[in-house]
């Protein structure tokens, strides 16, 4: 029983980052009464990106300052099904934020689309390569939604985040010498690109060179100031070489406090609540209509909110745990392939390939704006046949010098000690003398690599932690080492002393201890069939019509880009269909 | 000389910051065995832990100016007040666990599944610190402060191989956090009490909370030619 029971509100928001301040100002505008719920504190530039308190490598990065406070909730983790999960204990290969904007605040602003044939993964290689092609137990299936239906939101998107980039073809006609691969677009980036740093420069030769096709990567960081449709500012980045894991102190990079709250704060249809920690979504006795949701408020008391529509808004693999503690949907069950909440979790694959030269080539590389750089498509997705490789997914590269700082690791060549004079004068010599550049590449999804609830360990609230059954797989592993080694000519052409490649090895299980990307994906899957799916096309889902899922949660594949342009993309596909279909007669708004 | 752009909200802290830096050749004294001098910035007092035992600060020094040993490269661990930035930490919430998932049970697990000790790091220094001492007097029949400087390293090279038990804190977990808080002690921002004199910065020519880089990006391989900043 709640010990407060509060009146009904339109519309209520479990999760404020990205997509939660997106419908927040969609549903606003639609005239509803919206309430956003965060489980993690206020946030805002002041103070949380004051200057000069928050250029403080080891308070926000090591002391995590505004990720999840790990004390209070975590995950869980085993390689295989039939494993025994242990916590996530300390914030190592991911970074899960928590607090008004979520991980939006701290993110670095790489701002990516998608490929249009990711949105049709199962189908695309099934007429390009055959069925066969496809290996088993690989579960990769579409999307639901094509790039043309998504492509003015798409553009939108940009708009608001004030996103820097160069366009490569406009309405069909090319622009500019941006991405070759990149599908065609309705307009310009909101902002031209930003410049280019050193080390980034020397790769956009290289990649020249031996014949790829190198652009300016699109970016939230903005490259001039901007106004966005929503009226927010935003000042040009200076480069500060703080993003990731920081609120921006220049008002720069795009984030919900920067780009969308201005706007919001002069709803008087809207309220943000924070430290408000959703217990669930409660139903009514058919198990088909929701009814609002309980938390636990600031002061420990739990709380009812009655709601006519819930939006489930949390991070990633969050939104499966919502769902699974509340009831909605069938959990997925990997023995008998039944169930569908959980299903097809996806990670990314990592490479890494640093090239050393002689001191003195001041590379400075704490300079950096933290989604700028250069990349290359050649290797991503389709771009390349795959017919003879034999493995499905790709990975673009780029070289994104974010800001290297000294704490979080100075790479330095293969063969120095971790200690001892031998590791500082390495230090010394290898920290100017640098260059880096990542393989990014996609994680295809699995029958046996999934999340469900932990049956040992609980959060503070005494709910089970989330599970993940998750390991790598030969295919994954064989596509990053095809682009990694690709990706060698590249390095060679930048004529370094030594390279030092960190790749997967055949058998390499996933490791959690040092950092490797954030972006998680999956467990709540969009999809035409409710057989595979959680949600229908519009993030609707198929069980309880009154609850819409948002977020890269939502995505049934891994991808090769950073999620969040396209989990921002398909956050203003669901308002849409909620603004123009489901207020005026809510319904299921795809037959099951 | 290029002129650096400072807006005006930057300039006061900016001028405060230069007043704070003194050369890079202030750098105190340092004694053996982990007997800290003064640190040349007006205080005559060594500095007194607040958490560490005197034995365990004695260990404690000795292994830090292994792990960054002083040298004509640049200052050392204790030079850079990496034992004072430790005992610093030791009381705040991170070395009590208060940022790591701490519920058991604790389960042995592989590497990969990264740290799955019930120790949080006060706990941890307070075992460990005394029991490699004691491994250390058995092993050699000396305190580790007293030993050359290459028995010193080949007893740090056990601990980061694990082969050197040292009670109930595994070896190799111990090397893990102590190098770990060492680096952080030796980079952080001085606000935190380590990397003194910003000496460390300086070094690799990080320039700290500068952090306004407009008209370098495209100064391709020119050296930056401003000293750090610090928070503080």
């Amino acid at each position: 029983m709640a010990d407060i029971t509060l009146k009904p509100v339109d519309v209520v928001i479990v999760g404020f980052g990205w997509t939660g301040a997106i419908m927040a100002k969609e549903l606003t505008e639609a005239g509803l009464n919206v309430l956003a719920l965060e489980r993690g504190p206020y946030r805002d530039t002041y103070p949380d990106g004051a200057y000069p308190k928050t250029l403080d490598e080891l308070t926000y990065i090591q002391r995590s300052k505004i990720f999840q406070d790990m004390s209070k909730s975590s995950f869980t983790f085993r390689h295989e099904v039939k494993g025994i999960a242990v916590p996530y204990r300390q914030i190592g290969a991911f970074k899960p934020g928590t607090g008004v904007g979520g991980a939006g605040l701290h993110w670095s602003g790489q701002h990516w689309r998608v490929l249009p044939e990711e949105l049709q993964l199962r189908s695309h290689y099934e007429k390009r390569y055959g069925k066969k092609f496809i290996p088993e137990g690989m579960t990769i299936q579409d999307f639901g939604v094509t790039y043309e239906e998504l492509e003015p939101h798409f553009d939108f998107v940009e708009k608001v985040f004030g996103t820097s980039g160069q366009a490569y073809k406009v309405n069909g006609k090319i622009v500019g010498d941006g991405n070759v691969f990149e599908a065609d677009r309705s307009d310009n980036y909101a902002l031209p690109p930003q410049k280019v740093p050193y080390t980034a420069h020397l790769f956009q030769l290289a990649a020249k060179e031996v014949g790829l096709n190198p652009f300016v990567s699109a970016s939230s960081n903005a490259s001039q100031p901007y106004t966005n449709p929503y009226n927010c500012q935003m000042g040009p980045c200076n480069f500060c070489g703080f993003c990731s894991g920081f609120a921006c102190y220049n008002y720069s990079k795009a984030s919900p406090q920067v780009n969308i709250m201005p706007a919001l704060r002069l709803a008087s249809n809207f309220e943000l609540r924070a430290n408000c920690n959703v217990l669930r979504i409660n139903l009514d006795g058919s198990k088909q209509k929701a009814t609002g949701v309980t938390y636990v408020n600031a002061d420990g008391k739990t709380v009812e909110q009655p709601a006519d529509l819930v939006i489930a808004s949390t991070f990633a693999y969050n939104n499966a745990h919502l769902l699974l503690v509340s009831g909605i949907g069938k959990p997925y069950d990997p023995v008998s392939n039944e169930g569908v909440v959980g299903r097809n979790i996806a990670y990314q694959t990592m490479s890494t390939v640093q090239m050393f030269y002689e001191p003195g080539k001041n590379t400075n590389p704490f300079i950096g704006s933290g989604g700028n750089g250069v990349a290359v498509d050649d290797y991503n997705g389709d771009n390349f046949d795959h017919g003879p490789l034999g493995f499905v997914g790709g990975s673009p590269a780029w070289c994104n010098p974010a800001g290297v700082k000294p704490i979080a690791g100075i790479p330095v060549p293969d063969g120095t000690p971790a200690w001892g004079s031998g590791w500082k004068k390495a230090v010394k010599d290898n920290y100017t003398s640098t260059v880096s550049f990542d393989v990014h590449g996609a994680n295809m999804v699995y029958r046996d690599c999934y999340v469900d609830l932990d049956p040992t360990y609980t959060d503070i609230f005494g709910q089970p932690l989330l599970r993940f059954t998750f390991d790598w797989k030969d295919n994954d592993i064989k596509m990053s080492r095809y682009v990694t080694g690709k990706m060698m000519d590249v390095a060679k052409a930048m004529k370094p002393k030594s390279i030092h490649v960190s790749m997967k090895n055949f058998g390499d299980h996933l490791d959690l201890r040092n950092y490797q990307t954030t972006h998680w994906a999956g467990g709540t899957a969009m999809g035409t069939d409710r057989r595979t799916s959680v949600v229908n096309r519009y993030l609707q889902s198929w069980d309880v019509s009154n609850v819409f899922v948002v977020g890269s949660s939502v995505f049934p594949v891994g991808i090769g880009y950073n999620p969040t342009g396209l989990a921002a993309a398909l956050t203003y596909w669901c308002a849409k269909a909620v603004r123009e279909q489901y207020l005026k007669d809510p319904r299921p708004l795809v037959a099951a | 000389m290029k002129v650096i752009g400072i807006s005006p909200q930057r300039r006061n802290f900016l001028r405060k910051a230069a007043v704070a830096v003194p050369v890079a050749a202030a750098i105190g004294a340092i004694g053996t065995a982990g007997t800290v001098l003064a640190t040349g910035d007006g205080q005559d007092k060594p500095y007194q832990p607040t958490y560490f035992t005197a034995a365990e600060w004695a260990t404690l020094c000795a292994l830090v100016d292994r792990l960054i040993p002083a040298d004509a490269e640049g200052p050392g661990a204790l030079q850079a007040g990496v034992h004072e930035f430790i005992d610093l930490q030791m009381d705040t919430p991170y070395a009590y666990g208060k940022l790591w998932f701490m519920q058991a049970p604790f389960v042995p697990s592989p590497d990969e599944f990264g740290y799955q000790f019930h120790m949080a790091p006060r706990e941890l220094y307070r075992s460990a610190l005394p029991g490699f001492a004691q491994a250390v007097q058995r092993k050699t029949g000396k305190a580790y402060a007293d030993l050359p400087v290459a028995q010193r390293d080949a007893l740090i090279s056990e601990l980061e191989k694990g082969t050197l038990p040292i009670g109930e804190v595994p070896a190799s977990v111990f090397f893990k956090q102590l190098l770990q808080n060492t680096r952080e002690g030796y980079f952080c921002d001085p606000a935190h009490g380590g990397n003194k004199d910003m000496a460390a910065w300086r070094m690799i020519n990080f320039p700290g909370a500068r952090a306004d880089y407009m008209d370098w990006v495209e100064q391709y391989g020119v050296h930056y030619p401003l000293p750090p900043a610090s928070i503080a």
